[in-house]
């Protein structure tokens, strides 16, 4: 019983912290229609920078330093490379693939720089954990659960009670009536970019907290697993994400929870068990969970 | 007689002339050289493939190196032992068949799922199939992965068997025979993968990509085109998986990981979507920058021979850099690729104004219906 309680415990855990990478998938995809393969390198620029600015700032100001810093690069990339490639109605396709390049770069540089090292954070959590009840918790997913409620629920008021938050959803409805009543498109896109890349860093604190061992060069990688929470839920939807996030993360949990139950499917099926969720789920829902339907014009 | 023969020669002189060098390369040229065209012409036939699913069919694949690794791994099972051990020809066809296979099985996915959806959730297939290649040791070998068993045709061994075959005084190792094996599956994949883009299939998916809905009212049955299109290219991918296998003489599972997926991607994009030359060109690129950079990394500015402390940009680093930066400025300022790059200075030289044909469909209807009937004349 405990074990099922642990087990799902950390699935939501893994959740929250996919959802901070899912909501930046779903928030640039609103925007400009792009799916972009750069967040590994985002989330792995965050987690570098705390690790090597924390010393000299304390956790905290690194971290907001990190967003900050992850942000601007993210809004600067759309802005100054994305935007400028592609004019026709397959630009979306090209700039996904500019930021297959993009991540290229930025990983190559990255893991160059941290080599074979495993860097620590510094996070005031370390390895500590709470009794809660029959189960005994790590602090630093407690605080992953917290911090991503928080900022999703930053993202979700954005969404829905700013004039940028507006202008988004104008803008992911009908990107060229939108641009007729006066919404500045490439703003918008900047300001989605910017916000997804300040989730990114911050959950990439999370993802090399305790325990998991610290920042290492392939860590980015981990990002990709966002991309079936993002998919299952239907790519355009807030709300899908943060469904398909928990599933996913729930999934990946409980398999690895029980894995000695499930010997039959191989050692560590847990990191790719989401994968599989992703391909049945669009087996039966070949756009997402949330997906809008709609009628296509010619 | 000789009429159709200089008709020929002037319209297919440089081609002619390409074929002829490739043909001879492999007297000249030591074995490094000749296993870097060896992994670029498998690259090639690969990279044609997933040519033919996202640059003409418009379907974002992330998923090649699961079918490269189904071929390299079906090879190595059907002729090997633990496995079958069957005639290592007929392994290649069964391995070739066998991917195909693969996709055909993932089809219902394929067939419904559109574009960039289809680019995630072939995601799921690299990641699965790594985790497949790791797990099921007794066909895949597990993590130290398996040894290539030789390609023998009709009694001929693609080694360095004895006794050792002479031509023209240059011995014939390994890498020369392979080169014309290579050579013989790059032909064959260049012209099959030329007739479908210029015949229906190919108008059909470039309907498709362009428009869904015109393609569909238009006629075009849009799963099936689009499950289609992935068979065939999950086919070429596992051709060149079986060639690399070959090249390799072993296969490993961390060898197909997505990065391998990204590579492909890659070659297509930098060589020019929906066309078959700049798939090859693209090829070439992407696999012969990293092997080249790292043989000349004494000599490079601003290169550090590998293994000279970290820090510094090594050889390997280095091939990645360019090869990022390539992509990106490749799409920012020639959004066609190497293919539109040639197309462009081509037409410049000829002082006309530059056509824009379609790249995707090739030339015009009439254009390829003269190549055609001069094929046919050809003996």
């Amino acid at each position: 019983m405990t074990g099922l309680l642990d087990n799902l415990l950390n699935g939501v855990a893994l959740g929250s912290v996919y959802a901070l990478i899912a909501l930046g998938f779903v928030t640039i995809f609103k925007a400009s229609g792009v799916l972009s393969f750069a967040h590994g390198s985002l989330l792995l620029l965050g987690g570098y920078l705390v690790a090597v600015l924390h010393d000299d700032l304390g956790f905290a100001g690194a971290l907001a330093l990190a967003v900050v810093v992850t942000a601007l690069v993210a809004g600067a990339l759309d802005r100054l490379v994305l935007q400028r490639v592609g004019t026709d109605s397959h630009a979306a396709h090209v700039q996904t693939i500019v930021t297959i390049g993009i991540d290229i770069l930025l990983v190559t540089d990255l893991a160059r720089r941290i080599g074979g090292d495993l860097l620590t954070l510094g996070d005031p959590w370390g390895d500590s954990v709470t009794d809660l009840g029959p189960v005994t918790v790590a602090d630093s997913r407690i605080a992953a659960i917290v911090v991503s409620a928080v900022a999703i629920a930053g993202a979700f008021a954005l969404f829905r009670f700013t004039p940028w938050g507006l202008s988004l959803r104008a803008a992911a409805e009908d990107a060229e009536a939108a641009a007729l009543m006066g919404v500045r498109l490439t703003r918008v896109r900047a300001i989605a970019w910017c916000l997804a890349g300040g989730l990114a860093a911050l959950a990439a604190v999370f993802l090399v907290a305790f325990p998991a061992p610290g920042l290492e060069r392939t860590t980015g990688q981990i990002a990709l697993k966002a991309f079936p929470a993002a998919i299952l839920g239907g790519m355009a939807s807030p709300v899908g994400a943060l469904v398909g996030s928990m599933l996913i993360g729930l999934t990946e949990a409980l398999v690895a929870g029980y894995q000695s139950d499930l010997h039959v499917l191989g050692e560590g099926f847990g990191d790719v068990a989401p994968y599989a969720v992703m391909v049945l789920v669009l087996l039966v829902r070949p756009t997402g969970l949330f997906a809008a339907r709609g009628a296509a014009r010619v | 007689m000789s009429d159709v023969l200089t008709s020929v020669l002037r319209r297919r002189g440089w081609t002619l002339l390409l074929a002829l060098l490739l043909f001879a390369l492999p007297f000249y040229l030591d074995a490094f050289w000749l296993r870097i065209g060896l992994f670029s012409m498998a690259a090639a036939i690969g990279a044609v493939g997933i040519g033919l699913l996202s640059g003409t069919a418009g379907q974002l694949s992330l998923g090649h190196a699961f079918f490269l690794a189904v071929g390299a791994y079906g090879y190595v099972w059907l002729a090997g032992e633990p496995g079958p051990g069957l005639p290592p020809a007929l392994a290649v066809l069964l391995a070739v068949l066998l991917a195909g296979a693969a996709g055909g099985l993932f089809s219902p996915v394929a067939g419904r799922v559109k574009g960039i959806y289809l680019g995630v959730a072939t995601l799921a297939l690299v990641f699965l199939g790594h985790h497949v290649l790791l797990t099921a040791d007794s066909v895949t070998g597990g993590f130290n992965g398996r040894s290539v068993p030789p390609l023998e045709l009709g009694g001929f061994s693609f080694t360095e068997a004895d006794p050792g075959l002479t031509v023209l005084g240059v011995p014939f190792g390994a890498e020369e025979r392979l080169w014309y094996l290579g050579l013989a599956l790059f032909a064959l994949t260049w012209f099959t993968a030329r007739g479908l883009l210029r015949g229906r299939p190919g108008r059909a998916l470039v309907a498709l990509r362009d428009s869904e809905t015109a393609a569909s009212v238009m006629g075009v049955h849009v799963a099936k085109y689009r499950s289609a299109a992935f068979v065939v290219s999950s086919m070429y991918a596992g051709l060149a998986g079986v060639l690399l296998a070959l090249s390799f003489r072993r296969v490993v599972p961390d060898y197909f990981s997505l990065a391998l997926s990204v590579d492909y991607l890659a070659m297509i994009v930098i060589g020019g979507l929906g066309s078959v030359a700049g798939a090859t060109a693209g090829a070439v690129f992407v696999t012969g920058l990293p092997l080249l950079m790292t043989r000349y990394a004494d000599q490079l500015p601003l290169v550090a021979t590998p293994g000279s402390g970290d820090g510094s940009i090594g050889p390997t680093e280095a091939a990645r850099y360019l090869y990022g930066a390539a992509i990106v400025v490749i799409l920012l300022y020639a959004p066609d690729g190497l293919h539109g790059l040639a197309r462009r200075t081509r037409a410049r030289l000829r002082r006309r104004p530059p056509v824009t044909v379609p790249s995707e469909t090739g030339p015009a209807p009439g254009t390829s219906a003269t190549t055609a009937r001069a094929k046919e004349h050809t003996p």
